[in-house]
């Protein structure tokens, strides 16, 4: 598989704090690449030195085996956490101007429908809604038909039908063959759209994989869930290792059947359980600690 | 250069610009009041420099010269205690008792003393030959007119490139612009053509306006007069793209700005000449580009001046000019 855009020990250092620590990653063409972290793991400083928008202090970025230039430019589609876009300027204006930026742009009547812009495509970008702008931005991110493109938690602060929107035109794009660099928050987001993910940590990365094969790899067991509420108190002395949370108990186990039979032994409710796989959060949490990041 | 990339940026600035009544009217009101202010308030008899109480009235002031002096208002006073603080706090120059032949002045107040000498010498006989000043009148807003609009100008070009590319920087979209094949150069070009013919324009439009209204004098040629605003226009335009160079916030953005263009308010001679100020500050004052464009356009228009009479004031403007520019250029980052 090509290579699109690959890194060797990057580093970037701000007043001797090394926010990226020796980062090696190669994104392959076509595919989708999540990239993972609490806040403050280093995710959006790697982001802006794979975009060029950061130098790095060491270590080598190569897009397509050169360095990044005027070609990396031309190939790219970036959708910032944040943009921002021009006050009274209408979003088929935006569009025009960023297709004007560009040697090679699409035809924007295609790029409008496939974003679903025509509603709201003569609205000052002032007054759109979210999910609205966030259609726009990716518009914007598409405009020049990239081959490479950045998304940076592009569903951040979308209700739940605008990001299933967004995730759907996520797989277009996929299916087009262009290569996505995603990061989010959402891990069930990075599961459903990403070919591959990598979970940062103080500036490294410490997980790199398919997300089955990464969860595969590192759980044999599954999760059975119980309201607090059909928990005894005090808790039995069970035999099994058991999580409790604000208003659940979690049992891991990788016998199910043993473990109902204990927990019908201690005339447990199991009215209410749920009997889940472990997930992308679990494997997350577990990497990077369930402790408040700032 | 890529004239695709610069026309999409030149373009899109101009309908944010045009768009934002706001801004817009601003631009075109602020002018238009304040000359208009200053011709209604200096049409007519004008305003009284000086103000005396007179205590009493001025019934029995037995005909005093004094009384018919010009440019003094005399206020009747009917209370002594209650009008000797109005002198202590300046709000009467002197205080003036014609029955006792007396009066009060504050020592620490100019206005005092001269009121004093006016007072002492009003009824002496004259000892010299009064000669007038003949050629062309010329009202106080005649003389105010091309300095507003110099002024103006310069409010909306530091302000207008300065402040606006600051703001992009930091709502994130130079950041986004840096990621495209939009250079530095395409960008900053962009927006000091787009600044530079909306101010260019709404300069006119205003000088139309106004002298519709209030008819200023003009005896130089319109031309020169366009040549000095385009010159000052992008003079000061590249001073505010030194600013808009690194700075990140408003608020910083805001504070050298402001502390650009004030002391050009008033070292520059918009609202009183700088005859007889410190020759310091007199010196002072030739370094700033709004006191070149003031003179250039006040010679142009009052005296009828040409290109050549103001030559050194364009010399200096596209001397600094090109200062700002390189230096604009040179410091200026995406972020």
């Amino acid at each position: 598989m090509t290579v699109l855009l690959e890194t060797r020990n990057l580093i970037k250092q701000f007043r001797g704090v090394e926010a990226v620590n020796g980062i090696d990653l190669a994104l392959s063409a076509g595919r989708c690449f999540g990239l993972l972290g609490p806040n403050g793991a280093g995710k959006t400083t790697t982001v802006e030195l794979l975009e060029g928008i950061q130098a790095p202090t060491s270590g080598l970025i190569r897009y397509r085996g050169e360095p990044l230039g005027p070609r990396f430019r031309q190939d790219i589609g970036i959708m910032f956490q944040s943009t921002a876009l021009q006050d009274h300027v209408t979003g088929r204006e935006n569009l025009w101007m960023f297709a004007s930026l560009y040697r090679h742009a699409l035809p924007l009547a295609g790029l409008i429908e496939a974003c679903a812009l025509g509603e709201f495509l003569d609205r000052d970008t002032r007054k759109l809604s979210g999910g609205q702008r966030q259609r726009l931005l990716l518009a914007i991110a598409l405009v020049n038909d990239p081959e490479l493109i950045f998304l940076d938690e592009p569903t951040t602060g979308l209700d739940p039908q605008a990001r299933r929107n967004f995730w759907e035109l996520i797989h277009r794009i996929k299916a087009r063959g262009k290569t996505i660099l995603l990061t989010t928050h959402y891990m069930e987001e990075a599961y459903h759209l990403c070919d591959e993910i990598a979970i940062m940590d103080h500036g490294r990365i410490i997980a790199q994989g398919a997300p089955r094969e990464l969860l595969a790899a590192r759980f044999d067991d599954v999760v059975l869930q119980l309201p607090l509420a059909d928990f005894p108190e005090p808790a039995p002395p069970l035999r099994l290792t058991v999580m409790r949370s604000r208003d659940a108990v979690e049992i891991l186990t990788r016998d199910v059947n043993a473990a109902i039979r204990e927990l019908l032994a201690w005339n447990i409710s199991l009215a209410r359980l749920q009997i889940r796989p472990r997930t992308l959060e679990d494997l997350f949490l577990e990497l990077t600690g369930r402790g408040l990041r700032a | 250069m890529n004239f695709k990339r610069f026309w999409a940026v030149f373009v899109c600035r101009n309908w944010e610009f045009l768009r934002d009544r706001s801004t817009m009217t601003w631009n075109l009101l602020f002018p238009i009041s304040l000359i208009a202010g200053f011709a209604v308030a200096f049409s007519g008899p004008g305003l009284a420099l000086y103000k005396v109480g007179v205590l009493g009235g001025a019934a029995g002031a037995g005909g005093s010269a004094f009384l018919t002096t010009h440019h003094v208002q005399f206020i009747p006073v009917a209370d002594l205690p209650a009008a000797l603080p109005k002198v202590e706090r300046h709000q009467l120059d002197m205080l003036i008792d014609l029955a006792g032949r007396r009066y009060w002045i504050n020592e620490e107040s100019p206005k005092g003393y001269l009121l004093e000498r006016i007072l002492r010498g009003s009824d002496a006989p004259a000892a010299f030959d009064k000669q007038t000043v003949s050629g062309r009148v010329i009202r106080y807003v005649d003389w105010i007119a091309p300095g507003i609009l110099a002024m103006n100008m310069m409010f909306s070009c530091l302000f207008g490139v300065g402040y606006v590319i600051v703001r992009y920087r930091k709502n994130g979209m130079l950041k986004r612009l840096k990621a495209t094949p939009l250079t530095p150069l395409e960008f900053l070009l962009a927006q000091v053509v787009s600044r530079l013919w909306l101010i260019l324009a709404t300069t006119a439009l205003v000088f139309a306006g106004t002298d519709a209204v209030i008819g200023f004098p003009m005896h130089g040629s319109y031309l020169d007069l366009g040549i000095v605003f385009l010159m000052g226009a992008v003079n000061l335009i590249s001073l505010g793209l030194i600013v808009a160079a690194r700075a990140t916030s408003e608020e910083v953005a805001a504070g050298i700005l402001n502390l650009l263009s004030w002391p050009m308010t008033f070292l520059s001679g918009v609202w009183f000449s700088l005859e007889g100020v410190h020759p310091v500050l007199q010196q002072c004052a030739q370094l700033a580009p709004l006191t070149h464009i003031i003179d250039a356009a006040r010679a142009i228009m009052i005296d009828g001046a040409g290109l050549a009479a103001i030559s050194g004031h364009l010399l200096a403007l596209t001397v600094m000019s090109i200062g700002f520019m390189a230096v604009g250029a040179w410091l200026f980052r995406w972020e």
